[in-house]
């Protein structure tokens, strides 16, 4: 009788989950196959590759047709498929210290030996590198720059610290016109500033439809949770300036507006909404997910996927060479601690949440120095309660399941005390 | 009614009754190989202790790193809000907690209410926690609970730079090698953890009273090192160890059942 009782438990619970699941997943899985799959093709279509960083313009290079491929979103994807730790070690054993990036790690040594989930990526034919996201990814390009013997692009972005100066726009513009010298020189081929319009049109659009989807999050219960950001992603850093992204986040967007209205939410039962903050622990996602919805927790917003949109009111699609070099430099992870915290302050009073959930990355050097300051300005102004969770986003060596329990447990049990 | 308290560490298991608001009992056993027995056998001999039947005891709260393995108790609850409830119980006035056990060091800042406001604990490292003092105390050929009297006997503490734990045990062997004193050694131990500590104290910005609980609050060497650390008085109750099972004991009197 009891194991029947289980198994219809069971069967419920896995229906409830069914009705829950986002549909546009098995569209967005299909869109990033065919993408991997053309550029793993590029050559006999007579195509080029640039890989470039994630915070890198690829507006130019799709007007160039030229396929743009990550090795972040690839390091994710190892992350995800908890293929890191090997590519890691593999990486240290090359001669690169552990204190390294593990995006990084991962994919130097995935290039030498065509490792990971995919078999490795698609050989470049150009390099693209912007430091808005952090110091590290120049000397990770250089490296690559010299394995695999191909010209590399920096697009350096100045820290503002306080603030855009004119000194930092002229000097990031001009860099803009040597990048398309750079693309020009390398194919052979003329930029047409028709359609470098076109696409900074679309990547406007698509950067507008994403922002629109995270704020889906905003109404009570949540349609979808940070984890499903995590994974829609993809298609803003990979498509972006592209009809395809358009046409998808259009769809999704839709799909969520509905589910606002019939009410479906993410997790069962939407009791506490919390804030993250930093690289999700790609090797981790499920247990995560699970752990947060058993406490009745919906992870609503994050710092890190809203970041492909955050830069949008410095975008003038008529003038897009010219703002591009502005939206390019006053992203998350290139402004002042100050700048950062108020982002912060007012995700948490947009998304109206209960807590705030900090990754401390021991990759991601960036993001996590100033989080301690950015959590006792949080904690300050808000009351609100902040956990620190020490992880890293590939690497899970730097990751401990019973300590990230207790915390978590600790932290949940803190919040629900004081609502 | 009565109401019981079980906290499973990594190295003791402790449990502790209330009644009527009450302490009436609590108890200390090592932990063993078996979280599960372990737990079972704190709370029946504690039982056997104070004459009191397990159908006399309206609820249960399991805490600490083996909660989940005690399956006869109503809820588990973390050894944070435990501690901070347990402190509040013994000490009204107490507004920060510094926890050093076996396996995990932390700092609890409490509010007026005596409601957990903020913790930290230690990353995945053993520094400033009991078995880092464990190992040193090995290292030494001295007992664990000889070293805080030897180290109080120190003028001189020795500076151990290392943080971490392995390689503080290799600047410890040549220290010895080195015939520094075994009480500056032991003492500079004590500061090195105390650093550790001390750290997480000051992340959560913790205010005065401070109670000190855990193991290693019965080291007066350890106490010492972190109250020159930290500039501050640290208190050091009747119950260091069993502060976490008293607090989850007047949690137990909380719940709805």
């Amino acid at each position: 009788m009891d194991t029947n009782q289980n198994k219809d438990t069971a069967k419920e619970k896995e229906k409830d989950k069914d009705q829950r699941k986002i549909k546009s997943a098995k569209k967005m899985r299909e869109i990033m196959t065919t993408y991997y799959l053309e550029a793993m093709t590029a050559r006999e279509n007579n195509k080029k590759i640039a890989w470039i960083t994630s915070g890198g313009p690829v507006e130019p290079l799709i007007a160039m047709d030229i396929i743009p491929i990550y090795p972040e979103n690839h390091a994710a994807m190892i992350g995800a498929s908890k293929m890191g730790e090997d590519l890691c070690v593999k990486a240290e054993e090359m001669g690169y210290s552990s204190d390294l990036c593990s995006y990084a790690r991962s994919d130097i040594s995935c290039a030498q030996v065509n490792g990971g989930p995919i078999g490795g990526l698609p050989r470049p034919d150009m390099l693209v590198c912007c430091n808005n996201i952090c110091g590290t990814v120049l000397k990770w390009y250089e490296v690559q720059a010299r394995y695999f013997n191909v010209p590399l692009f920096i697009l350096d972005t100045p820290v503002c610290h306080n603030g855009y100066s004119p000194e930092i726009a002229a000097y990031v513009r001009r860099q803009i016109d040597e990048y398309i010298v750079f693309l020009e020189t390398v194919t052979g081929e003329k930029l047409d500033h028709d359609k470098m319009t076109e696409v900074g049109h679309l990547a406007l659009q698509g950067q507008k439809l994403w922002q629109k989807i995270l704020k889906t999050t905003t109404h009570k219960p949540s349609p979808m949770s940070a984890f499903d950001a995590f994974f829609f992603l993809a298609l803003i850093v990979t498509l972006r300036g592209t009809k395809i992204a358009v046409n998808f986040y259009e769809e999704l967007a839709q799909e969520m507006e509905e589910r606002v209205q019939k009410g479906i939410s993410i997790i069962p039962h939407e009791r506490y909404r919390l804030l993250w903050d930093n690289l999700p622990v790609w090797y981790q996602l499920k247990w995560l997910s699970q752990k947060f919805s058993d406490h009745n927790a919906c992870l609503v917003a994050d710092t890190y996927t809203s970041a492909w949109c955050s830069a949008i009111q410095y975008i003038d699609e008529n003038k897009f060479l010219d703002s591009m070099a502005e939206a390019y430099t006053r992203i998350y992870l290139n402004i002042g601690v100050d700048e950062m915290a108020d982002q912060v302050l007012d995700m948490i009073h947009l998304y109206d949440v209960d807590g705030f959930v900090m990754h401390s990355n021991r990759s991601c050097k960036p993001y996590s120095f100033g989080q301690l300051d950015i959590m006792e300005i949080v904690r300050k102004k808000t009351g609100i309660p902040v956990l620190m969770l020490e992880a890293d986003m590939v690497d899970p060596r730097n990751f401990s399941l019973s300590q990230a329990d207790t915390r978590i447990d600790a932290f949940m049990e803190i919040i629900k005390q004081k609502k | 009614m009565i109401f019981a308290g079980i906290d499973i560490g990594s190295i003791t298991a402790k449990s502790a009754l209330i009644q009527n608001g009450k302490l009436i009992g609590t108890l200390v056993i090592p932990t063993g190989y078996n979280p599960v027995t372990a737990g079972e056998k704190v709370f029946s001999d504690l039982l056997a202790q104070t004459n009191i039947t397990p159908q006399d005891v309206t609820a249960i709260v399991a805490t600490g790193y083996g909660r989940n393995s005690v399956a006869f108790a109503d809820k588990a609850m973390t050894e944070i809000i435990c501690h901070g409830v347990g402190a509040h119980f013994l000490n009204p006035k107490i507004r920060g907690i510094i926890d050093v056990g076996g396996q995990d060091s932390k700092a609890i800042a409490l509010d007026k209410a005596g409601q957990v406001e903020n913790f930290a604990m230690n990353d995945k490292c053993a520094a400033g926690t009991g078995r880092f003092l464990e190992v040193m105390a090995k290292a030494l050929e001295v007992e664990l609970n000889d070293l805080g009297r030897i180290s109080l006997t120190s003028n001189a503490p020795s500076k151990i730079s290392s943080i971490c734990t392995v390689f503080a045990e290799s600047e410890v062997i040549s220290m010895i090698a080195g015939q520094q004193k075994r009480e500056d050694i032991i003492a500079g131990i004590h500061e090195s953890a105390a650093a550790r500590v001390g750290s997480l104290a000051t992340k959560v910005k913790i205010q005065s009273p401070v109670i000190m609980t855990g193991g290693v609050a019965k080291n007066q060497g350890m106490v010492k090192a972190l109250k020159n650390r930290l500039g501050i008085e640290i208190l050091v109750g009747d119950f260091p160890q069993e502060n976490g099972a008293i607090g989850a004991a007047v949690l137990a009197s909380r719940l709805s059942l």
